[in-house]
């Protein structure tokens, strides 16, 4: 059966048929989004006092992926213009950009999301908080087996062995919170001087495994900031690697539809640019509300 | 080549300048919203804001020159319309919910 309306305007729309079905898909997207945003809403209003997370991820990983983002919006446009200027060399090479692009996207996150999970929180015996990087994992759960990732169930207690991580401790928990604000025991310039370089001092700490009272690494499971970051993050993501295939796709085997018709090749190649200005849109709202508020 | 043709030509290389245009908005965008992040103001409120006000200029240049939505068809605006509406609606219920919270939190 012959896909109607692929390149001609259908009477009653004054459009191709797959233009109207990727606005109606990218609506759907915006309410799915839009209930994610809801949520994270509600959750940094509803958090305690102080206990909603600042400064948690690395502005300059952030910034350079919302540039990466930005700059495949371009290439992937400069691809479609190409083909209605009928340069198939540059419509190649704009969307291998595009590709490459995505998939730096990809690592830059991957990067950012395996820094959260080898990132702890140990609560100790004395009432202090232990806040690092894993460099040395020797603990063992009660039952004797290693401990692996994540969080840790109460049957796991008390732990052996011990643990080396590069952070700090600090006598209250809501000091892990608010990374961006100044610290109360420093003056003004020594602190302006440690947000200049972007983190408190760290150093190499040993715990052993008695001391510690509960851990949980910086995973979805953390807190409701974690959560919500990954949930937004990771179905973005998620967007980004659908893009990335139906792209890579579209400039590789899907190609050859420009030798037979040229002009639905050309439709194609514009219902997937917008999909991925979408994705990109997407992110322009998730950096600063995520790694600047 | 055509006339037709040629004129096709000098009418695309008029929106490829465009598109660049947009790109190093969009790049000053960034670095702005980065930079005044960085701005202790009064409330965070205002940091808030103004993070938004940028990140919704910058929304409006992509989905407006990019997705070309400043010059589609009337479709796509009554698409648009009606999600325009219920996003609309999804945050004003969010916003009412809030009614259960204690206001002074939002300087989190």
């Amino acid at each position: 059966m012959e896909i109607p309306y692929t390149t001609e305007a259908r009477p009653d729309t004054g459009l191709y048929n797959a233009k109207v079905g990727i606005w109606l898909f990218l609506a759907s997207e915006v309410m799915l989004f839009g209930a994610l945003f809801s949520t994270y809403i509600l959750l940094r209003v509803g958090a305690p006092e102080n206990l909603w997370p600042h400064g948690w991820l690395d502005v300059r990983w952030g910034t350079a992926n919302t540039i990466v983002l930005i700059t495949s919006s371009i290439t992937t446009v400069m691809a479609w213009a190409s083909l209605k200027l009928n340069q198939f060399s540059k419509f190649k090479f704009y969307h291998a950009c595009t590709v490459l692009l995505a998939l730096t996207f990809a690592g830059i996150k991957s990067i950012e999301y395996h820094d959260k999970f080898v990132h702890y929180e140990m609560s100790l015996t004395d009432g202090k908080f232990a806040d690092g990087h894993m460099v040395e994992n020797k603990l063992l759960k009660a039952d004797g087996t290693p401990v692996s990732f994540a969080f840790l169930e109460a049957k796991d207690f008390p732990l052996t062995g011990y643990a080396v991580i590069k952070g700090h401790e600090v006598e209250k928990r809501e000091e892990l919170y608010d990374l961006n604000a100044p610290h109360p025991k420093k003056t003004e310039t020594e602190s302006q001087a440690e947000a200049a370089k972007g983190h408190a001092e760290h150093k190499e700490i040993r715990i052993e495994g008695p001391q510690i009272k509960g851990m949980s690494s910086y995973g979805p499971w953390h807190n409701t900031y974690t959560a919500i970051y990954f949930t937004l993050t990771g179905l973005h993501a998620l967007h980004v690697i659908g893009g990335a295939i139906v792209i890579g796709f579209l400039w590789g085997p899907g190609s050859k539809m420009w030798k037979t018709d040229p002009e639905r090749f050309t439709n194609r190649v514009e219902i997937s640019g917008l999909f991925w200005h979408f994705v990109d849109l997407v992110w322009i709202f998730l950096f600063p509300v995520l790694y600047l508020l | 080549m055509s006339d037709a043709h040629a004129h096709e030509h000098d009418n695309f290389s008029h929106h490829i300048r465009r598109y660049l245009y947009v790109f190093f908005a969009l790049i000053i965008g960034t670095i702005f919203t980065v930079w005044a992040s960085f701005i202790h103001f009064e409330s965070r409120a205002i940091n808030i804001a103004v993070a938004l006000v940028i990140a919704c200029t910058k929304a409006f240049l992509v989905a407006g020159f990019f997705m070309h939505l400043i010059s589609e068809k009337k479709m796509i605006y009554a698409i648009m319309a009606f999600t325009a509406f219920f996003f609309a609606g999804l945050m004003a219920l969010t916003l009412w919910s809030m009614g259960d919270f204690p206001w002074h939190t939002v300087r989190h």
